[in-house]
């Protein structure tokens, strides 16, 4: 049987081409720019804005500068930085605890689990720069609400953004991220088939058992969904930056802050650039991942 | 259809002369009641009623601006490469030689036409001053003024702490600096009596009232006589040791305040607190921040409030063998190339340092203006400042490189006061750092 497509090729591409048009103006086009500048000593100010000249790979080579790569303020800090941030806040803040509090709530009615998933969505609607304006009062060494609560109960009282200022953007992305993975983990659990669950409940399984031997085997492929969209979010967000400014000296940079620093506070958008395709190359990376382990799951499905 | 066709056409005459409205916007960093409210007040309540009033169908706009120098200049770069912005910006002189060679900016008489060249003014503006403003033989803008830097003193907190007659205090080495601070310290073990900025945070504020006041105190500058950036030194150790010193070792200063984003504004809140008693900073803060009604008042300011020269590292060991040393800057107010309305932006600019506007302009702030036909105001400490220290100041170098290796000195200074290198792990990244900016020939190391 001949197969006959709904749409002539012509037709098919009259339709494409309005949304090929906006892929090609606002994706294509910026990646190529951005890919030719990354070559460049382009910047904002200065003689090389008018005169740009090729360095070939000098900015890339800049970036992994073996001698300085860890100091701080340079990208392999940067990194490690991000590293830290990621995992802390992203695998362990917003992952584990979205999925603690998922099943915390699984399967209960009432209105602790109403108010509380509320409150959760609440916090994740909220626009970044009132969160990040709140938190800001919220964590003030002198007098702050965090502080004074601290104070009350005779607890030590440290300038949490000066002092410890990695740990308190860590919090702040979990407070801020976790209500998202615990919506996601929530109807993952409400897709579990009651029986399974009734079943283990007569047999006599413990909770820890159903846990182990029915919820993480059916929600599995959710979870790994879930991990790689939050790592790559959290590996691209920018909002630390309205907390700390990547500050105190660096200490909170994560990489979308050294780029937007490179590239907006020092005008080098050369080495911006160049820095822009390192951290394109590693989101292709966790994409890849997770392209590779969808198709895995497909298959064995 | 002829009818249709004329009022087509009327309608687009119409059009276009409100796309061509008499509007012109002004902006600076000052907000009113915040960072430089007098200049904000002096716009609002003198500046555009009077314009407007000798100008009908004009309308003038002032947008303010509340963050930092830095992130006004960031603003101005991208609003300038995109061809926005607004017609009157305030500017950083330092800021011209890299936004001109950028392209973003274009020389007063381009953008304001042939009456910038005739205005009468220029004759009372002393060429020192001119060039506040200028680059390459070109006028970009005109300066408010130009400053000096010194030693802010508390002297009630410097009596209590049992240093006697601090009114007469004139410290001529680095070490009765931190003599005085060590007195300070060991009457309150908890007061960081002791400000001289450091950090990327501040940004030039750390380079112009930090850096630069500790270098030039032992000999040497950014550049030396053949105009070679000097790399490593003794003098650029010398000064980091300082730095060390102070909130490393001793902690006479907060380590901490130099490293955070609001920094500058913790160190002047510390020193209007009495929990900082010497301040490194530029006279802006007694005309600005300090004044009645300002953000930062000190309460009976004539009375607690006085300054001292900064003094060489030792006697004679300052720049050009001086016992004294400070460095002055100036910004003012620059024409922007994009505007539609260029002849009029300069019209609204040189009014706005016309005798008259800036007769009035001391009203809100009494300073040292930049038309020799405003009278001096009848002001001590300016007139003291202008006198005791224009003898010894010196001014930054006018390249556009400039502002990059002023960040990577932020950086170096910033490196020792947080405890991450040594002072010489600090310079030796400097050098290669600079090296990389500027390239190896047109830089020396005086410790080869």
């Amino acid at each position: 049987m001949q197969r006959r497509p709904i749409l002539s090729l012509p037709t098919g591409a009259l339709f494409m081409l309005p949304a090929g048009i906006f892929i090609v103006a606002f994706i294509l086009l910026p990646f190529f720019w951005i890919a030719a500048v990354s070559f460049t000593n382009r910047t904002l100010t200065g003689r090389t804005a008018v005169n740009p000249e090729f360095v070939g790979l000098d900015n890339y080579l800049r970036l992994f500068d073996a001698s300085r790569f860890l100091n701080s303020g340079e990208f392999g800090a940067s990194l490690l930085i991000t590293g830290q941030f990621v995992f802390f806040s992203a695998i362990i803040g917003q992952a584990f605890l979205g999925l603690a509090l998922a099943w915390f709530f699984f399967n209960r009615k009432g209105w602790i689990q109403n108010t509380v998933t509320t409150i959760a969505i609440i916090a994740w609607i909220m626009p970044d720069v009132v969160v990040a304006f709140a938190w800001f009062a919220f964590l003030n060494g002198d007098g702050g609400t965090l502080n004074q609560i601290l104070g009350f109960f005779g607890l030590p009282t440290p300038d949490w953004l000066l002092d410890l200022p990695l740990v308190s953007v860590i919090i702040f992305n979990i407070w801020r991220g976790t209500a998202f993975s615990m919506l996601l983990f929530s109807s993952a659990l409400g897709a579990i088939p009651p029986s399974y669950l009734e079943t283990a409940n007569v047999v006599g399984a413990s909770t820890w058992q159903r846990l182990r031997d029915i919820i993480l085997p059916m929600i599995r492929s959710h979870i790994v969904t879930a991990l790689i969209l939050i790592t790559l979010w959290t590996f691209n967000t920018f909002t630390p930056f309205l907390l700390t400014g990547g500050g105190p000296s660096y200490q909170t940079e994560v990489v979308s802050i050294y780029t937007y620093r490179t590239a907006f506070q020092f005008f080098r958008f050369g080495s911006g650039a160049a820095v822009g395709m390192v951290m394109m190359i590693i989101n292709l990376g966790f994409a890849l991942v997770y392209l590779s382990l969808l198709r895995t799951q497909r298959r064995s499905a | 259809m002829l009818r249709t066709i004329r009022t087509l056409l009327v309608t687009l005459v119409l059009a276009a002369t409100i796309a061509h409205a008499q509007n012109l916007s002004i902006t600076f960093r000052g907000v009113a009641g915040g960072v430089n409210a007098q200049l904000v007040e002096w716009i609002t309540s003198y500046v555009i009623p009077t314009f407007e009033a000798n100008n009908p169908g004009v309308n003038v706009e002032l947008i303010e601006f509340g963050g930092s120098d830095e992130q006004l200049k960031q603003q101005y770069a991208l609003d300038l490469a995109v061809g926005g912005g607004a017609d009157i910006m305030g500017f950083d002189g330092f800021w011209i030689p890299e936004f001109v060679e950028g392209g973003l900016l274009q020389p007063l008489n381009v953008v304001g036409g042939p009456s910038v060249d005739a205005w009468e003014g220029w004759s009372q503006i002393p060429d020192g001053l001119e060039s506040l403003m200028a680059f390459g033989g070109e006028r970009y803008g005109i300066a408010n003024g130009t400053d000096f830097r010194m030693i802010h003193l508390r002297y009630d907190v410097m009596e209590e702490a049992g240093i006697e007659n601090p009114e007469a205090w004139q410290p001529t080495s680095w070490e009765e600096v931190l003599d005085a601070a060590r007195i300070l310290k060991q009457a309150n073990p908890n007061s960081y009596p002791l400000q001289i900025n450091a950090g990327t945070s501040m940004g030039e504020a750390t380079t112009m009232q930090g850096y630069y006041m500790l270098l030039l105190g032992t000999g040497h500058f950014l550049l030396d006589e053949d105009g070679k950036w000097i790399v490593r030194s003794q003098g650029i150790l010398d000064a980091l040791d300082l730095y060390e010193t102070i909130y490393v070792e001793e902690e006479l200063g907060d380590p901490r305040i130099q490293l955070v984003q609001d920094g500058r504004n913790r160190s002047f809140a510390n020193f209007r607190d009495g929990a900082t008693a010497m301040l490194v900073e530029g006279d802006w803060f007694y005309r600005g921040p300090t004044s009645p009604g300002q953000e930062f008042e000190v309460a009976n300011r004539d009375e607690v409030m006085g300054w001292t020269k900064m003094p060489a590292q030792a006697p004679g060991a300052g720049l050009r063998g001086q016992d004294f040393v400070t460095i002055s800057g100036g910004t003012g107010f620059a024409l922007n190339p994009n505007s539609d309305n260029g002849e009029l932006a300069w019209e609204l600019l040189a009014f706005m340092n016309s005798k008259e506007a800036l007769d009035e302009a001391q009203k809100t702030q009494p300073r040292i203006r930049i038309r020799d036909d405003v009278p001096v105001p009848d002001a001590p400490f300016l007139t003291n400042t202008a006198a005791a220290l224009g003898q010894y100041t010196t001014a930054r170098p006018n390249q556009s490189v400039y502002a990059q290796v002023s960040y990577e000195a932020q950086l170096m200074t910033e490196r020792v006061v947080s405890g991450e290198m040594t002072p010489e792990q600090a310079m030796n990244e400097y050098a290669q750092a600079v090296i990389e900016l500027v390239g190896e020939e047109n830089t020396v190391d005086l410790l080869n």
